[in-house]
């Protein structure tokens, strides 16, 4: 099997950390290695929120820049901070609803133009898909299944030793019962809006 | 049941460290622990904490306030023949360290494990000190897990260390080692758990008084070295390859080091040892190593612990090689590292080339807003500091004065717009720092303290403050629950966990038992009466409490607000 970097990344409250367990939980019960690495802490309170998930016998925890062969982002302006980690190789798939940090209010920077930025990831990387996954998750039929849309995009786009019925039987075991059907219909809605 | 209770041996379990070391403990019989919260610790505690709130569960947990009183806790009942663990982040180890250095001469007689939990880059700390140099000072075992299932297999093994050397043993991860997740094997639950035993009386070491001591002392030296031939045939340690580069790492940078090697399809240049039990040195297993190659690159985070040891080892066998490490530059001393850092070094001592990944150009990318950590919206803490500010602007204080502060979510009152955290050292300082303002300078002292670290370290603070006649105003940010390390209890809450039914010591009892009087309650959603309290508090020029009473949001969600 192959070796691959996964970098996901998102703003805390989001759903980073499920959405790398739960792809952790379903190689490893495919039989095959993985690592998979969480931020806790103080970072959590409403700051970036990283995780890794590393496959094919990779152990590190971190991904050095360039060296990210998939970004999963859970938000667009997130998309741009982590492009340092990714080569023109790598595949970038992104949520594209911005959550607009307070320090933008408080005149620090300004939001990027994302419009500009996605086209700069599509013309400069080898795979993008930048997808409104708020509304997907909402047709889902809860708001936080955005981390399992993105799932779904990442499963559809074959770029993991994942199917799309393993991950239906992760997330049956290790999803709080009341959620698993909004989880199972984000699922297959990122799913489709990938192949 | 727990999912960590599971009697299923045999299975793999997606783990974090910190709860394949929570396994590992219950696998090993480990029937007494103590803790006070920390991150990157915190998930050993808190898992403990839930399996022990069982019905027969096979372990007792606290919550203790402080690290030193938890490391007391586990060492009197390994005293007893119990076996028993502790937990701390790395600056923990500093409040337990008066504990630790002589728990060390009077040992153990059940195995006893210490968790060290370190924080290079200093993710949620406010220092990167290295705890390994911990076991060297004290004299006592340490061991190093890489991943989640070493971290399970080590603290099976660090019992059984401890129990044969008598001495307790520390298991040091980092925050990459404990809050890294993997598949873990899980080992067999027992059966019977000891979880009573007998202190056996013995003068002459159990009460090292200065004649007790020197003995004690004598003992510990004797079994370190034991503890050193342990080690030369640990089954943690292992060796890969016969190339001329030597490479040594432990913990986390084993990682780094094997994925760099397997990238650079250099492990025919490499002899790789990987130490798995870091103290005491193994020294005749490193001076073998030595001695088949022709340089050695160190790569280990923070310190040059084992660096420094190779040099002494190097000098000791008369080897006359290069060491390559932190003192060399391929190193920092500071932050964490990454993958890509530890390939460059292997790279420069192998003379292998790294592939390059081809980078689009990223210059024209403009400075992107930040998401520096906040304050929850909603947050008490935040009401409490306008009221305060509002206050000093009332009284015309404002300009002149400062806020000593402390550690927990309320520091970040540090930031913007709040700006009112001007001075921290550690756990407590809040208070005895106000107490040296307030002798030292003529401004308006203002100081903020959690309701868990109160508990911590500001009562004998605010006592010697008291007992001193030191002028400064002490506010009490009561959020009824332990908030920044994910909630857990302490003496004071009045919003439990379902099933906690410890007594409650209220925090105003507390303040008035040591004699003050200026005390004062404020709910800081009710703005206008809280400022009110405030202006009467500080207007005085006498140590003053004000206790802001209002629960954590996040931590009223979590059990309903059921009191």
């Amino acid at each position: 099997m192959d070796t691959k970097k996964i970098l996901f990344t998102g703003v805390g409250g989001q759903g980073t950390l499920l959405a790398s367990r739960l792809l952790g939980q379903a190689v490893m019960d495919a039989g095959m290695p993985v690592r998979v690495s969480e931020v806790h802490g103080m970072a959590q309170r409403g700051g970036v929120v990283e995780s890794t998930v590393m496959l094919g016998g990779l152990n590190s925890p971190i991904i050095s820049a360039g060296e990210a062969d998939i970004l999963v982002s859970f938000e667009p302006l997130e998309a741009i901070r982590a492009l340092g980690r990714c080569s023109a190789s790598s595949t970038i798939i992104t949520n594209t609803v911005p959550i607009v940090p307070f320090t933008v209010g408080l005149g620090q920077a300004e939001y990027p133009d994302i419009e500009y930025w996605l086209q700069f990831m599509k013309d400069n990387y080898a795979r993008v898909c930048a997808i409104d996954a708020e509304t997907m998750a909402k047709d889902a039929g809860t708001v936080k299944a955005v981390n399992v849309v993105l799932l779904g995009v990442l499963i559809g786009l074959g770029e993991v030793p994942v199917s799309r019925e393993a991950m239906e039987e992760t997330i049956k075991h290790h999803v709080k019962p009341k959620f698993v059907d909004a989880n199972l219909k984000a699922l297959s809605l990122g799913y489709e809006v990938a192949c | 049941m727990h999912p960590l209770l599971s009697r299923d041996s045999g299975k793999k379990m997606l783990l974090l460290g910190n709860e394949a070391i929570v396994r590992g403990a219950l696998e090993a019989g480990c029937a007494v622990a103590a803790a006070y919260p920390g991150t990157p610790s915190s998930e050993i505690g808190n898992n403990l904490f839930f399996i022990s709130q069982a019905e027969n569960s096979s372990i007792y947990f606290e919550f203790s306030t402080n690290e030193k009183v938890a490391m007391e806790v586990a060492a009197a009942a390994a005293a007893a023949g119990v076996r028993s663990l502790t937990c701390m982040k790395h600056v923990g180890m500093n409040v337990a360290s008066d504990v630790l250095m002589t728990l060390a001469y009077v040992g153990v007689k059940a195995g006893m494990v210490i968790v060290t939990a370190d924080d290079p880059s200093m993710h949620s700390s406010q220092n990167e000190q290295d705890n390994r140099i911990y076991a060297k000072f004290a004299n006592l075992p340490m061991l190093e897990p890489t991943s989640p299932q070493e971290a399970r297999d080590m603290t099976v093994e660090a019992f059984r260390i401890s129990e044969a050397l008598e001495l307790p043993v520390i298991l040091r991860t980092t925050t990459r080692t404990s809050h890294v997740r993997g598949p873990v094997e899980l080992g067999p639950l027992p059966r019977d758990v000891k979880k009573r035993g007998v202190f056996e009386k013995d003068m002459r070491r159990w009460v090292p008084v200065p004649a007790v001591a020197r003995i004690r002392h004598k003992v510990l030296l004797k079994q370190i070295e034991k503890a050193r031939s342990m080690n030369e045939e640990f089954g943690f340690n292992s060796l890969s390859g016969t190339g001329p580069v030597g490479i040594v790492a432990s913990g986390v940078s084993v990682c780094y080091v094997e994925d760099a090697l397997m990238e650079l399809g250099c492990e025919d240049e490499v002899s790789f040892l990987r130490l798995g039990f870091t103290y005491p040195f193994p020294k005749e297993l490193i001076g073998c190593f030595l001695k088949r190659v022709e340089n050695v690159l160190v790569v280990e985070e923070l310190e040059p612990f084992i660096e420094n040891e190779i040099k002494i080892i190097c000098h000791d066998l008369s080897l006359d090689m290069a060491v390559y490490g932190k003192a060399s530059g391929h190193f920092s001393r500071m932050y964490e590292f990454d993958p890509l850092m530890v390939k460059k070094a292997i790279s420069d001592v192998t003379g292998v080339d790294i592939q390059k990944p081809a980078m689009p150009d990223l210059s024209s990318v403009p400075t992107l807003p930040m998401r520096p950590p906040t304050l929850c919206k909603g947050c008490p803490h935040r009401e409490t500091y306008n009221a305060a500010k509002a206050a000093l602007q009332d009284l015309g204080m404002e300009e002149k004065a400062i806020y000593p502060t402390d550690i927990g979510c309320y520091t970040l009152g540090l930031l913007p717009p709040i700006q009112m955290a001007d001075y921290l050292l550690c756990m407590g300082s809040s208070v005895g720092s106000s107490a040296g303002f307030s002798i030292s300078t003529d401004h308006k002292i203002v100081s903020f303290i959690g309701d868990s670290t109160f508990f911590h370290s500001g009562i004998s603070s605010l006592a010697s403050a008291y007992h001193n006649q030191h002028r400064f105003c002490l506010v009490v940010l009561d959020n009824s629950t332990t908030a920044m390390t994910g909630h857990q209890p302490n003496p004071g809450i009045e919003i439990r966990p379902p099933g906690y039914d410890k007594p409650r010591i209220p925090i105003d009892d507390v303040v008035r038992g040591l004699g003050i009087t200026n005390i004062y309650k404020v709910n800081p959603y009710k703005k206008k009466e809280a400022v009110e309290t405030f202006k009467a508090a500080l207007s005085g020029d006498e140590l003053s409490v004000v206790i802001a009473e209002a629960p954590c949001i996040l931590y009223c969600k979590k059990f309903g607000g059921k009191k």
